[in-house]
């Protein structure tokens, strides 16, 4: 387990996550299991290139969209949002994602 | 109104801060320059560089003289737009135009010479389920590890072509991941030719430990590939094929990636000559535009040795030291065979064409299947009537991709290279008014696809 020193604790999807200090975003929400975005098909989608290149990780951090957040450190009292989780039962979720697209 | 943008000139902007990019800033304020990096990660060191306490020492020592150097480190800046000579705009990840009210999220970068140290992606090739959750690029896996996601006990496969899988598959192995398979496309044979290459290269020998690993574990397959990854919400297990034989491996994550393709959107934008997909230079590095230099993987995929020799000989170019620059040179015309070979060995088998079905998606940003672009003409074509290419990656997975199954080249880059705020994109054409008139045409769409 992290030194309380050197955890960080966060929301994700309004749910409590501890972790080390200097883990990317999209390492905490792998590590919480929670797909990133809906495709335009309605696909769960997660984290592919890891490096800035794909926009795959892009989620809502603090209220501001389209975070990539592979490239993003997980700060405390940070609120990451994965609009995947939103719209993945959502019939309309091929026209609502394709907008967030 | 955004505040007015962090606004600077520096003798040399080195761009990317990997191996090639921080050998040529560091080389650069050595020799008394002023020098600027800027780097899309939050942290220095690149793709390879990366994970601080694990690193080799070569890798501590170049990050430690970084930070013992006056480089200007613009760290988290992502490089949008080239709209001038001898100019870049770089904009802060995380920003947003709230918050450029009292930060600046722009920075306006003036400089006298310019060391394009993009790096390199892994090449993806689509395949029935690529884009499932917890299916990866292998360096993309490694590099999510490196970054905070635990890997013990979970049971990977690793997948693709090149000296980077075996690299990732022991350092997971390392990190306490249960390693399937690797599964490298091309045939024992090649690999043994390269594998030969590797002892006329003392700087390569690391790699060569990464093959005995491999040979003892026995789980090292030529020849073979994944067909299909399978799974629900998730990935639950891989189909691999070798030969006429195919079969099926549970595992947590498939990290797959065939080789690399050098990032040069950049470049491209600048105006740089490329030549079969890699940026050409002169001896001493220097681009088609003078001034302009290129170090490291842009200029042929040679790893991280030879990267750091790119980025001292451009330093050393750009401050004048010409005598030295070409010394070093020599040693880097020694190390082009280890490129050739390189590439030899990670050839794809024409049978990966096969991979993906007509269901099968091609450009995930705008979910393009395969069939869709089966009947275009080319890029552009496929572009405009499926819009592959045209989502927020702006074609950089499904390029390469589309490069391999049907021989299309991306033509044409059009700034911004990344997506950039509203506030960001006003910058050029409010300067330019007296040039354009149609600066009133940005809008809220500009911000996302350009």
């Amino acid at each position: 387990m992290p030194e309380p020193a050197s955890a960080v604790a966060l929301t994700v999807n309004g749910a409590l996550v501890t972790v080390e200090r200097g883990t990317t975003v999209a390492a905490a929400l792998l590590m919480a299991g929670v797909a990133t975005r809906t495709s335009v098909y309605g696909e769960p989608r997660a984290p592919l290139c890891g490096m800035g290149i794909c926009f795959e990780c892009r989620v809502t951090i603090d209220g501001v969209s389209h975070q990539r957040s592979c490239q993003i450190l997980c700060e405390p009292g940070m609120h990451v949002t994965a609009p995947a989780t939103e719209s993945t039962n959502n019939a309309e979720g091929r026209q609502s994602s394709h907008r967030e697209a | 109104m955004p505040a007015s943008p962090a606004n600077d000139h520096f003798d040399l902007l080195v761009i990317g801060a990997g191996p090639a990019g921080i050998a040529a800033a560091v080389t650069a304020a050595d020799a008394g320059l002023r020098a600027a990096l800027v780097d899309d990660n939050p942290r220095p060191g690149g793709q390879i560089w990366r994970g601080g306490a694990h690193l080799p020492a070569p890798a501590r020592q170049w990050l430690a003289r970084l930070d013992g150097s006056s480089v200007v480190r613009l760290q988290g800046w992502r490089v949008f737009d080239a709209p001038e000579p001898n100019l870049v705009l770089a904009e802060q990840n995380g920003a947003t135009d709230k918050t450029a009210n009292a930060n600046p999220a722009l920075a306006v970068l003036h400089y006298g010479k310019l060391v394009l140290a993009t790096g390199a992606r892994e090449r993806f090739l689509p395949f029935p389920g690529w884009t499932l959750p917890n299916v990866m690029g292998a360096g993309g896996l490694d590099a999510l590890v490196r970054a905070g996601l635990p890997i013990a006990g979970k049971c990977v496969v690793v997948a693709g072509t090149g000296p980077l899988l075996l690299a990732v598959a022991a350092h997971l192995a390392e990190r306490g991941a249960r390693i399937a398979a690797v599964c490298e496309q091309a045939p024992r044979s090649r690999l043994a030719t390269f594998a030969a290459h590797l002892f006329f290269e003392p700087g390569k020998l690391w790699q060569g430990a990464r093959y005995r690993w491999a040979a003892r574990t026995g789980r090292f397959l030529t020849s073979c590939w994944p067909v299909a990854a399978l799974g629900g919400d998730r990935l639950r297990s891989v189909t691999l094929r070798r030969g006429s034989r195919q079969w099926n491996v549970a595992c947590d994550y498939l990290a797959c990636g065939f080789h690399l393709v050098p990032d040069t959107e950049l470049p491209a934008l600048l105006g740089c000559r490329i030549v079969d997909g890699f940026i050409a230079t002169d001896e001493l590095l220097e681009t088609s535009l003078p001034g302009v230099y290129c170090a490291g993987e842009p200029t042929g995929i040679g790893g991280v040795d030879l990267s750091v020799l790119e980025g001292q000989i451009a330093a050393l170019a750009v401050c004048g030291k010409t005598a030295e620059a070409r010394l070093l040179a020599r040693k880097r015309r020694r190390r082009l065979g280890f490129v050739h070979a390189l590439e030899q060995a990670c050839v794809l088998d024409p049978e990966l064409r096969a991979l993906a079905t007509n269901e099968t998606i091609v450009c995930r940003c705008e979910d393009v299947p395969c069939a869709a672009l089966r009947e275009r003409d080319g890029w552009r074509e496929a572009k405009l009537l499926t819009r592959c290419g045209m989502g927020p990656c702006q074609g950089r997975i499904c390029g390469a991709a589309a490069e391999f199954l049907f021989g299309w080249r991306a033509e044409s880059v059009r700034p911004p290279i990344f997506p950039a705020l509203v506030s960001s994109l006003a910058w050029g054409p409010a300067r330019q008014t007296q040039n354009f008139s149609a600066a009133g045409a940005l809008s809220e769409n500009s911000k996302e696809t350009p």
